[in-house]
């Protein structure tokens, strides 16, 4: 005699390890003082130039550091260790994105308390990396004007995900002819109110806003988490 | 790709849910899927048949239910349905709102289980 199968009520999120330690990372952000800003968007799409720029300029006035992940190499931590900012490659492998275990390690031996600003550049990849929160302060996702104005219709996940919109490679927009109005509807089609910055890490154009746009941001999370 | 993790992450959760009920065989994990997860629902489910093979769960079946995306309108007052997550707006009167309240669920939700 076979019983009749049992329907057993669980209710769990699948990705709660994740979520867990992504918590965990969040509140040792927050007791460390350290604003954390991470990077996504496609390959290729400047992320790490930007990241050096942003790095360099950010060295000279405070305390900053970055996390890099890739599937292999160590080749963007080597660029980025030209801004004299501390930096660690993350390689993951075959992974196709970053997850808060990965951060959780790379940080083992980090005083982070020591950091005003920590990057954590994402692998590139518009897709995989939707699904983690890494426990940063601020979510960036980079558009190129190189990569059609699209492009957030088609990833809408990621630019749900994300905070904040950087366009990069603004110097070759006219080169491209790049279509500014269109891709600020389409971002703000698929996460309405998102703010959006441009930057050129190669002329330095707009850096200096963004520089200006993660310390307001980084004063009011000090003012919010101030007991 | 990384549905074939997330796929591993669901069969070694039931397989935990299954020691801890006298190793019952599971027959089928019940699972709420949001579009705004990342996750991909064709590419999980054939994940989920890699990642069950040679463990308890081999044979089990992955049935995932679709959650709609649901977004507070600001203007209506009211909970609606986006049409499309490229347009996250009211489909009443067109007000864009970022205020997601349903869509991003990645969760287990049932076990079907022989004890």
């Amino acid at each position: 005699m076979s019983a009749a199968p049992r329907l057993l009520e669980v209710r769990k999120n699948v990705l709660k390890q994740n979520d867990v330690i992504a918590h965990a990372l969040r509140e040792r952000f927050r007791a460390s003082r350290v604003f954390v800003v991470s990077l996504v968007s496609s390959p290729g799409s400047g992320k790490t130039a930007f990241l050096e720029k942003a790095l360099t300029l950010l060295h000279a006035r405070c305390r900053v550091a970055a996390l890099v992940g890739d599937l292999a190499t160590e080749n963007d931590a080597a660029r980025l260790a030209r801004s004299l900012a501390p930096v660690k490659q993350i390689t993951t492998g075959t992974v196709c994105h970053l997850e808060a275990a990965m951060i959780q390690n790379a940080l083992a031996d980090w005083d982070v308390s020591q950091l005003d600003f920590l990057f954590i550049e994402n692998v590139g990849n518009l897709v995989c990396p939707s699904s983690y929160d890494l426990g940063e302060s601020l979510r960036l996702v980079l558009i190129s004007v190189t990569e059609g104005e699209d492009k957030p219709l088609k990833y809408p996940t990621i630019f749900n995900s994300a905070d904040v919109a950087v366009i990069t490679k603004m110097d070759l927009a006219s080169a491209v002819e790049f279509d500014e109005p269109i891709a600020r509807k389409n971002i703000q089609a698929v996460r309405p109110g998102m703010e959006i910055l441009k930057v050129s890490a190669k002329t330095g154009d707009g850096m200096n806003e963004f520089l200006e746009f993660i310390e307001t941001q980084r004063s009011r999370s000090r003012a919010t988490s101030a007991v | 790709m990384h549905e074939l993790s997330i796929a591993m992450s669901i069969v070694e959760m039931a397989e935990e849910e299954s020691a801890s009920r006298g190793n019952a065989q599971i027959l089928a994990v019940h699972l709420r899927l949001g579009p705004l997860s990342g996750v991909v629902k064709e590419a999980l489910l054939s994940s989920y048949e890699m990642a069950c093979a040679s463990t308890p769960l081999a044979g089990s079946q992955l049935l995932i239910e679709e959650v709609p995306v649901e977004v507070f309108c600001p203007r209506c007052k009211t909970r609606v349905r986006v049409s499309s997550i490229q347009w996250m707006a009211c489909p009443e009167c067109g007000t864009p709102t970022p205020e997601v309240l349903q869509g991003r669920e990645l969760e287990v939700t049932a076990l079907e289980m022989n004890e």
